[in-house]
């Protein structure tokens, strides 16, 4: 049975990833029956290299994509380096965590609302400090460099990889380890940094591949936040698909080869880097350097990074809250002059039956992947089995590339509109992220718990739920609760496998995104962040509630 | 009760690392030594039947009489004990004994009480496994293996944890038991000391008599 549970993990992550990719490979080259591409031509790939943006968006997602990744990199080592066992740190990794529930379109949409020209930045400095008495006319939202995207992409993925990070700690024995440096005079920065971080980022690499693969061809916060003439390749790639004129779908396609090329082609290089500082590093590490002084002011920068992190996402969500309350609001007001209920309620019905069909979703979703990784996991033993590689094809492959072939085979067989489909879907995304967040405690967890069990007499599906699963239960807790949110934020698959049918909160608040309606926007976004965050928060607090009596099941 | 090990012998890549053929008698220890990485956990994890797959092992395993070779751990009625004390953590001190505790037996509460009691530890069933100091721990954790009942033990460098004077009072402890309940005795050890406190038989992983 568990092997079973093995095979249908990848069989469900591997095979709609490639037949996703045949259904736009297919295409790229003109082959598409159902749009009367009968016969193969390069066609496709002439309009596209046709295209006078193409450069330009090309650019864009490498430049946002690598940037987003190595700073959001850099910022979760920096803070773990600078703060780990101290109270702040407990404190700053309890307002972080959370965060990881925020959907990515939500957490844009209120970074949009806090740093646009009408944003509470600006009402704050104005007029006294700027001389303005209007929204100024400045394109700090969708920026032409990208920079608010990249800004909107970090402050999401540093709570995701702090996470991680956190995760990979007690099996890298950080607290010892960093207790041994500091011993030997180190600072605690370069401490870390020396001894902690190799072991931590050869256990969050994967993590971090995805981040970066998303970060290149991620649309929705792209949408909210990034430029618009030319847009990333990802998002031209959207607007194509989506374009009444059917000859522009083989270019689509032509361009989700390309995406694919380049996220392959920048792992590449990541790799490559990974290597290069490896060896740097480790001559770096073998120096002897202290790095005493650093700390008076990484130890700041830090904090100040974190902090700012947290402002932005928290003074987002609550600007976000502000306007979905909000009456008449003049510019450079603080607050509203007007309070009301209006735009919740002129929603209520909407808002009822798309919080029905997200929950469902991810509910479904995350309890079958949780179900999946534990299975896939128990079939395992100790050492990986190399074809689990297979698990993370859907976070490396972008979605964009595959998804408008799977919804072309969608629509073929009818499946397409549907709830099943949808959540079916999801699993694809929310699967190998459950089994992400799962597997390294999963292994990490000292097998001789496992013999000592049997060699009681616990059989070994008792040794499962007797020992290894309550061991495991924050692990569980929040690997359902990752599950969960990732699917809450899933935007391109609900909207092009949903087919209009089927939306969910999320699907609602991206369309509103060039609506400039900033109260409907507040309503859709604050249910969008209330979601994933409730549930988050429950699976965060369970195992510590379950288990307050017992000092060996906490974290270092 | 003895436990035969016939002609075993476990191969690493093709080539013998392990190779004993012996059989320990009911209340005797057998000491096998050797420095780090010589094997001696792999040859306990053979005998629990948790060989790791990177091994393959030849030759017969009986227990009572009764062939366990290819029984899986929970059926061999082996009691394991490492130097760690591997208490679960998600359970009391109770729990953890409650876990060992044969099926069968009827007055739960009071065989763990009188386990605690035994142990020194009376009264400490409720407690957080976390909260008790290493000695206390080891004595849980052989308490837990002795009420499952098992019919023989294996003892992973035990003891090596412990500080000298728990060490010779465990030792004690855990070879009396081993005696009184007439239970034969596997023990790998890099300690000299250990073997000699146990008086039995001493060789090394090849079964070369020390
Ligand atoms: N699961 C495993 N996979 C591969 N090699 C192992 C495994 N377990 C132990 N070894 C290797 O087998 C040898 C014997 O290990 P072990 O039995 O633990 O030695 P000892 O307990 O005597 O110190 C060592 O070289 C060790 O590295
Ligand atoms: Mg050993």
């Amino acid at each position: 049975m568990a092997r079973a549970g093995l095979w249908a993990a990848l069989g469900l992550l591997a095979l709609p990833v490639l037949a996703g990719l045949a259904g736009v490979i297919a295409p790229a080259f003109g082959y598409l029956p159902a749009l009367g591409g009968t016969e193969l031509s390069l066609d496709p790939w002439r309009g596209l290299l046709g295209w006078g943006g193409l450069g330009h968006a090309m650019r864009l997602s490498v430049t946002t994509g690598v940037l987003s990744t190595a700073l959001s990199l850099a910022m979760t080592f920096l803070i773990v380096a600078a703060w780990q066992g101290t109270r702040s740190f407990a404190w700053v990794t309890r307002a972080l965590a959370p965060m990881l529930a925020l959907p990515h379109a939500a957490a844009a949409f209120g970074l949009a609302f806090l740093i646009a020209p009408s944003g509470w930045i600006a009402r704050a400095l104005s007029p006294w400090a700027t001389g303005w008495d209007r929204p100024p006319d400045l394109l700090i939202v969708n920026d032409p460099l990208g920079l608010a995207l990249v800004a909107g992409l970090v402050v999401k993925e540093v709570p995701f990889l702090l996470l991680m990070t956190l995760a990979a700690l007690p099996q890298a024995d950080s607290l010892r380890s960093q207790m041994i440096a500091r011993g030997l005079g180190y600072g605690r920065v370069m401490g870390w940094m020396k001894v902690v971080a190799p072991r931590v980022y050869a256990q969050i690499r994967l993590p971090v591949y995805a981040v970066l693969a998303y970060s290149m061809s991620v649309v929705d916060v792209a949408l909210i936040l990034g430029p618009t003439r030319p847009p990333t390749l990802a998002v031209q790639i959207l607007e194509w698909t989506n374009h009444p004129d059917l000859r522009l779908r083989f270019q689509a396609a032509a361009g989700a080869c390309l995406q694919l090329l380049l996220v392959v082609g920048a792992l590449a290089l990541w790799r490559l880097a990974e290597r290069l500082v490896a060896r740097r590093g480790a001559g770096w590490a073998a120096g002897g350097a202290r790095g005493v002084g650093a700390d008076r002011v990484l130890r700041p920068v830090g904090a100040g990074v974190a902090l700012a992190i947290g402002l932005a996402v928290g003074l987002g969500l609550a600007g976000l809250l502000v306007w979905s309350f909000a009456g008449l609001w003049r510019f450079p007001a603080l607050w509203p002059d007007a309070w009301g209920l209006r735009n919740w309620a002129g929603q209520s019905d909407m808002l009822a039956r798309r919080i029905w069909q997200s929950a469902a979703i991810a509910l479904g979703a995350s309890v079958i992947a949780l179900t999946l990784s534990v299975a896939a996991l128990q079939t395992q033993g100790a050492r990986p089995a190399r074809i689990m590689g297979l698990i993370y094809l859907p976070l490396i492959v972008p979605q964009i590339a595959f998804l408008p072939g799977l919804a072309s085979f969608a629509l073929i067989l009818g499946l397409d509109g549907t709830l099943g489909t949808v959540m079916a879907v999801h699993l694809v995304f929310v699967l190998p992220y459950v089994y992400l967040v799962l597997a390294d405690p999963w292994r990490a967890w000292d097998a001789r718990a496992g013999l000592v069990a049997a060699s009681l007499g616990a059989r070994p599906l008792r040794v499962l739920w007797a020992v290894r699963l309550p061991m495991l239960l924050r692990a569980l807790c929040v690997a359902f609760a990752v599950g969960f949110a990732t699917s809450i934020a899933q935007y391109l698959p609900t909207l092009l496998i949903g087919a209009g049918r089927v939306g969910t909160v999320t699907t609602e608040a991206v369309a509103l995104a060039s609506s400039a309606n900033r109260r409907l926007i507040g309503v859709w976004a604050v249910v969008q962040m209330a979601l994933p965050m409730a549930v988050f928060a429950t699976c965060l607090t369970l195992p510590a509630l379950i288990w307050r009596n017992r000092q060996g099941m906490r974290i270092g | 009760m003895s436990l035969r090990l016939e002609n075993l012998i476990i191969l690493r890549d093709g080539a013998p690392m392990v190779a004993l053929d012996r059989t320990v008698a009911p209340g005797e220890v057998l000491s096998v030594m050797g420095p780090s990485g010589c094997g001696k956990s792999t040859l306990l994890a053979c005998l629990a039947g948790a060989l790791p797959p990177v091994f393959q092992a030849r030759g017969r395993v009986w227990l009572d009489g009764r062939e366990i070779t290819d029984l899986p751990s929970h059926a061999r009625r082996l009691g394991m004990l490492f130097q760690d004390d591997i208490l679960f953590p998600h359970l009391s001190v109770a729990g953890n004994l409650g876990f060992g505790l044969a099926r069968g037996v009827r007055d739960r509460a009071g065989a763990i009480e009188d386990a605690l009691r035994e142990a020194g530890l009376a009264g400490m069933g409720a407690r957080d496994p976390a909260t008790l100091s290493g000695g206390q721990r080891a004595r849980v954790a052989l308490m837990r293996t002795l009420l499952s009942a098992p019919r023989g033990l294996l003892l992973d460098e035990a003891f090596s944890k412990l500080d000298t004077e728990l060490r010779a009072q465990m030792r004690g402890f855990v070879f009396g038991r081993a005696r009184a309940h007439g239970l034969p005795v596997v023990m790998v050890t890099h300690d000299i000391e250990d073997a000699r406190a146990a008086g039995g038989p001493v060789v090394d992983v090849m079964g070369r008599v020390l």
